[in-house]
């Protein structure tokens, strides 16, 4: 019989993602069944309730209280253990470089303190997001808000201070932005330069900044709006703003604007921005319209990859030949491999833009696609529930992530579904992304090889071919790079795909033919 | 910050001509990515409002809006400065029946919120027997349990009588008590004298030997005290603590200094005094037992002080913490008389040879009226020595009164502290700045054994419950922002 010992620290506060390194290497700990340290949340109760380790004591608990939950092996000594978890926890002072550095406990006394201090990154829990950026506001700090839950009516209200004060206010829900050459929250290294993005889609900046870089261009600033500013609500505010100070700079020649194509209202305030900037401006409206865009003096791109190379054209700088992927022989083949019944193709991903570009180039092909963001409701597929047809899910969506830190950060629940997509005979092929960088998991492709493996091993043993394709969105300077990923992928027997555009090019050819 | 060193430049242009430089809140892993690039990054110690409770931020939101805010924050200036201007003089000491507002020969007071007999803990209820019978009221502990118990005595909180009482802070009718008047507002706080050390009444000892003490210090030490202050004129204490603090004492839970000046101020009266020779050196050898002398004066300070801004309309600014041993309670000047109380935490810190922590009585006394003012625990940047005491660093130490600055309104310049740049006290206690900020105020306090009659087991750093400021953030919020819920 194992024992169970619960621990309550009253008002005693630790990050999730700090928790759950801590609870890894709790239960690693000899002796320890489970092991188990979080916040008392409602959801977190939730999990104890449902494992049967929610005494009265840890019901009582609060979200500002740490729970510690152990359950020891029969005969291990308890006391010893939890000390062994206290220690884990201890806070380890952050490494420093002049020592005595001062541990602040407010953004108000940070940015009084600090001589220089420019912008507060912050990812606490959506309810108290708003009040922490206000503060950091107040005190004349540029916001990175990498939380999400945050109410609209905050939202709006932040990002008019923000303009009010001349200062920007990035995010929620977009953890992406690169300012003067350092990533924040998520984005990939690359080369300073002279193009400037300013967008609402995290994955779809991240993609557009590793596709200039590769093209051999440059980022002067990359500007994360958040999800939202381009609604009827919010009005863009961040976007005009991010534009004018792109324009406004003189290191920025060319900008690129990414988005879901915004409400009506926006879009035009957004294009006479375009139209004043003075300088291109490269808009992709994903699954957008040209003739606005052409019409506001802006050039239209169709795809990430286009955005890329006109941006970099633009930028003057000296492009190598377009590589030119010829997706219809290459499905072809993948195509002539797969057994009677293989039919659909099944996107799992992990950066929401992504995942769009893909599903819109199949469903452009005429083909029903289902997905748990697709925008036509009767096509709408739940988080939870079967794949059908041509199935593109987004795994760093609020369904899948309420709660949970984003697939970026934790794939394990995108791991367990390659697995299950592996047993249905009709699907023809998995396509995947894998996003580098910083604030994303070290080492995506590693944690995820094995399921691709055991994917295979089951689809071989019925007697098919599953096709497994992944794009690897990062750079060379990247760690772990670009190429070392694609190598581990290749050497397992994935396709690896070059470009979020090519990505989607390639699965629509596999599903058309496919599905003839 | 560069917004203000390129005035000519928009803050984005600022941003994007200097070196980024991030306050990173809430997850630590940015803390690394920022490193990794250079990029120079401070990682907050952060603490969700209210320690996580709902109803404290839905209170803070109330408080924050357009117009209330101002008006609190008017108010509460006016109430820190109102702290800040007191000028508290000790002017006489007295028999609390002749003095305190309110005494009655079958009065007691005790520490804390109010309480009733049958909810008391050990050490108050020794301290309450060990009274009774020095006031005759019973012929001994069983009995005077008994007279505890028939309703016959009035049990009232120091604080509604303007006094303070240290530990149990039991003042009976014949008890000698401080009689501290603010010359700034003209209010006065009382506080009884000083047992000194270890087996006493304050902390539930009430054996023979304790109350023979209180008996001599009713009959000589007190009249002697009074005599002096009436020879010597009213005694400016502001400016004794001031120098207190700078001479190392955090007047808390260490006073060496304090005492020293304190005696210096009243040994020319009690020479002078009518009492006979002996009697003085009794006298004289009872303040040399114990640094602790002027530990009760600096809270009648304090008392004096804080109790000018009760009834600051509006006033979010906390006048009084204080514990019974059961409960933590504060006062806040914008409701005035109104307690907010949650449980009395564990002291934590190191115990006289023998007790374990599990021996400890739970936090007990007014003393916390101290780093209501802002000393004590508050000044601990100013008492290195007494780090020891408390288990950290001089770092630590300067880190707490930083701290207590994130949840205070102002710095008070009459009483500064030289290791901080002479930087003063942090004052003014906002119940905002706590729920919002989620760091509750430090206490250095004294442990007393959990029984009746055993006394001083220790000392450490305790801090209140969140319980009672969130209560108060929310009657703040009911009352001031108009309609309750």
């Amino acid at each position: 019989m194992s024992t169970t010992t619960a621990v309550v620290r009253k008002n005693t506060y630790y990050d999730s993602v700090s928790l759950m390194s801590v609870s890894t290497k709790a239960n690693a700990l000899d002796g320890v069944d489970q092991a188990f340290t979080a916040m008392g949340t409602e959801m977190n109760k939730g999990v104890l309730d449902n494992l049967g380790l929610l005494t009265d004591e840890l019901k009582a608990a609060e979200s500002g209280d740490l729970m510690i939950v152990l359950v020891a092996e029969d005969g291990a000594d308890t006391q010893a253990l939890l000390a062994g978890i206290e220690d884990l926890l201890t806070r380890k002072a952050p490494a420093s470089a002049g020592g005595g550095e001062v541990t602040y406990r407010t953004i108000t006394s940070a940015a009084e303190g600090i001589d220089g201090a420019n912008l507060a990154v912050i990812a606490v829990n959506g309810a108290y997001a708003a009040r922490e950026a206000r503060k950091a506001l107040d005190s004349g700090l540029h916001v990175m808000m990498f939380s999400d839950n945050v109410a609209v009516e905050d939202e709006i209200a932040l990002k008019q201070l923000a303009h009010d004060k001349g200062l920007f206010m990035m995010g929620p829900d977009c953890g992406t932005a690169i300012i003067n050459n350092v990533a924040l929250c998520f984005g990939n290294k690359v080369r300073p330069g002279n193009v400037g993005i300013v967008a609402a889609s995290g994955t779809g900046s991240q993609e557009v900044s590793v596709r200039v870089h590769a093209l051999g261009g440059g980022i002067s600033q990359l500007i994360g709006t958040g999800g939202r500013d381009l609604s009827e609500q919010v009005g863009g505010i961040m976007m005009v703003d991010g534009i004018r100070a792109l324009a406004a700079d003189p290191a920025t020649d060319v900008i690129v604007l990414v988005s879901k194509p915004p409400a009506p209202s926006v879009e035009k305030k957004v294009l006479a921005e375009v139209a004043a900037a003075g300088k291109p401006v490269v808009v992709w409206f994903i699954d957008g319209s040209e003739e606005a865009v052409t019409a506001a003096g802006g050039h239209f791109a169709a795809g990430s990859l286009q955005a890329a190379r006109t941006a970099v054209e633009l930028a003057g700088v000296e492009q190598g030949p377009a590589g030119t992927f010829d997706a219809e022989a290459a499905a072809q083949a993948v195509v002539a491999s797969l057994a009677e019944g293989q039919k659909y193709v099944r996107g799992l991903f992990c950066g929401g833009t992504l995942c769009d570009e893909t599903m819109y180039a199949v469903r452009d092909a005429g083909l029903d696609v289902w997905s748990n963001i697709q925008k036509n409701a009767d096509f709408r597929l739940p988080a939870g529930s079967a794949s059908r047809g041509h199935t593109f899910l987004d795994f760093g969506d609020d369904d899948f992530t309420n709660g949970r830190p984003h697939p970026m950060i934790d794939p394990a629940l995108r791991i367990e579904r390659i697995v299950e997509e592996a047993k249905d005979p009709e699907v023809a092929a998995l396509v995947m992304d894998f996003v580098l960088g910083f604030g994303s998991h070290e080492d995506p492709v590693g944690t995820t090889l094995p399921a691709i493996q055991e994917a295979q091993r089951i689809a071989a043993e019925a007697g098919r071919h599953l096709e497994v394709v992944a794009y690897v969105l990062g750079t060379d300077l990247d760690s772990p790079s670009v190429a070392a990923q694609s190598d581990a992928l290749r050497a397992a027997g994935v396709t690896v795909t070059l470009s979020s555009t090519e990505t989607g090019q390639f699965a629509r050819e596999i599903a058309k033919k496919a599905q003839a | 910050m560069s917004t203000s060193q390129h005035p000519e430049l928009t803050p984005a242009a600022a941003l994007f001509g200097s070196d980024l430089s991030v306050v990173n809140v809430g997850l630590a892993m940015f803390d690394a990515d920022l490193r990794a690039q250079d990029a120079k990054v401070s990682t907050l110690d952060w603490t969700p409002p209210g320690g996580g409770n709902p109803e404290a931020a839905r209170a803070l939101d109330v408080l924050d809006a357009p117009g209330l805010a101002e008006t609190i924050e008017a108010a509460n200036a006016e109430a820190v400065e109102r702290i800040m201007a007191a000028r508290p003089m000790l002017i006489g000491f007295g028999r609390a029946l002749d003095v305190v507002p309110g005494m009655t020969p079958t009065t007691i007071l005790h520490s804390g919120p109010p309480i009733t007999w049958d909810r008391m803990n050990g050490p108050m209820k020794g301290a309450v027997t060990g009274a009774l019978v020095f006031e005759g009221l019973a012929q001994d502990l069983d009995e005077a349990a008994e007279v505890a118990a028939s309703g016959r005595i009035s049990f009232k909180p120091c604080h509604e009588a303007d006094s303070v009482g240290s530990m149990a802070g039991v003042t009976s009718a014949s008890m000698y008590v401080h009689i501290v008047m603010n010359e700034t507002h003209g209010n006065i706080a009382y506080t009884n004298l000083s047992e000194q050390m270890a087996k006493i009444l304050r902390m539930g000892a009430n054996d023979q030997s304790v109350v023979d003490r209180l008996i001599w210090m009713r009959d000589v030490f007190g009249p002697m005290l009074k005599e002096a202050v009436e020879l010597t004129g009213p005694v400016d204490l502001r400016l004794l603590l001031s120098q207190a603090i700078h001479m190392g004492d955090e007047c808390h839970n260490r006073n060496g200094a304090g005492t020293l000046l304190l005696f210096q101020a009243l040994a020319p009266g009690l020479l002078q005094s009518s009492f006979t020779t002996e009697q003085k050196k009794e006298v004289f050898d009872f303040v040399a037992s114990s640094d602790y002398f002027s530990g009760p004066t600096w809270m009648a300070v304090a008392k004096a002080a804080l109790d000018a801004a009760n009834g600051v309309p509006n006033s979010t600014i906390v006048t009084t913490m204080a514990r019974n041993g059961v409960e933590f309670g504060i006062r806040v000047a914008g409701l005035p008389g109104q307690w907010f109380t949650g449980p009395a935490q564990q002291v934590v810190g190191p115990m006289f040879a023998g007790y374990k922590p599990e021996d400890s009585g739970l936090d007990i006394g007014d003393s916390a009226i101290t780093e209501t003012y802002g000393f004590g625990g508050f000044a601990m940047s100013a008492a290195p020595a007494i780090v020891a005491l408390v288990g950290g660093t001089v770092a630590e130490a300067m880190g707490y009164t930083r701290d207590m600055g994130e949840i205070t309104t102002a710095q008070n310049p009459n009483v500064t502290i030289p290791a901080l740049d002479f930087q003063g006290l942090p004052t003014g206690i906002d119940v905002r700045k706590v729920i919002d900020t989620g760091i509750l105020p430090v206490i250095n306090t004294a442990i007393a054994h959990k029984e009746a009659g055993i006394g001083m087991i220790g000392a450490g750093i305790t801090h209140p419950p969140v319980e009672a400021f969130t209560q108060a953030a929310t009657a703040l919020a009911d009352t001031f922002g108009g309609s309750s819920s």
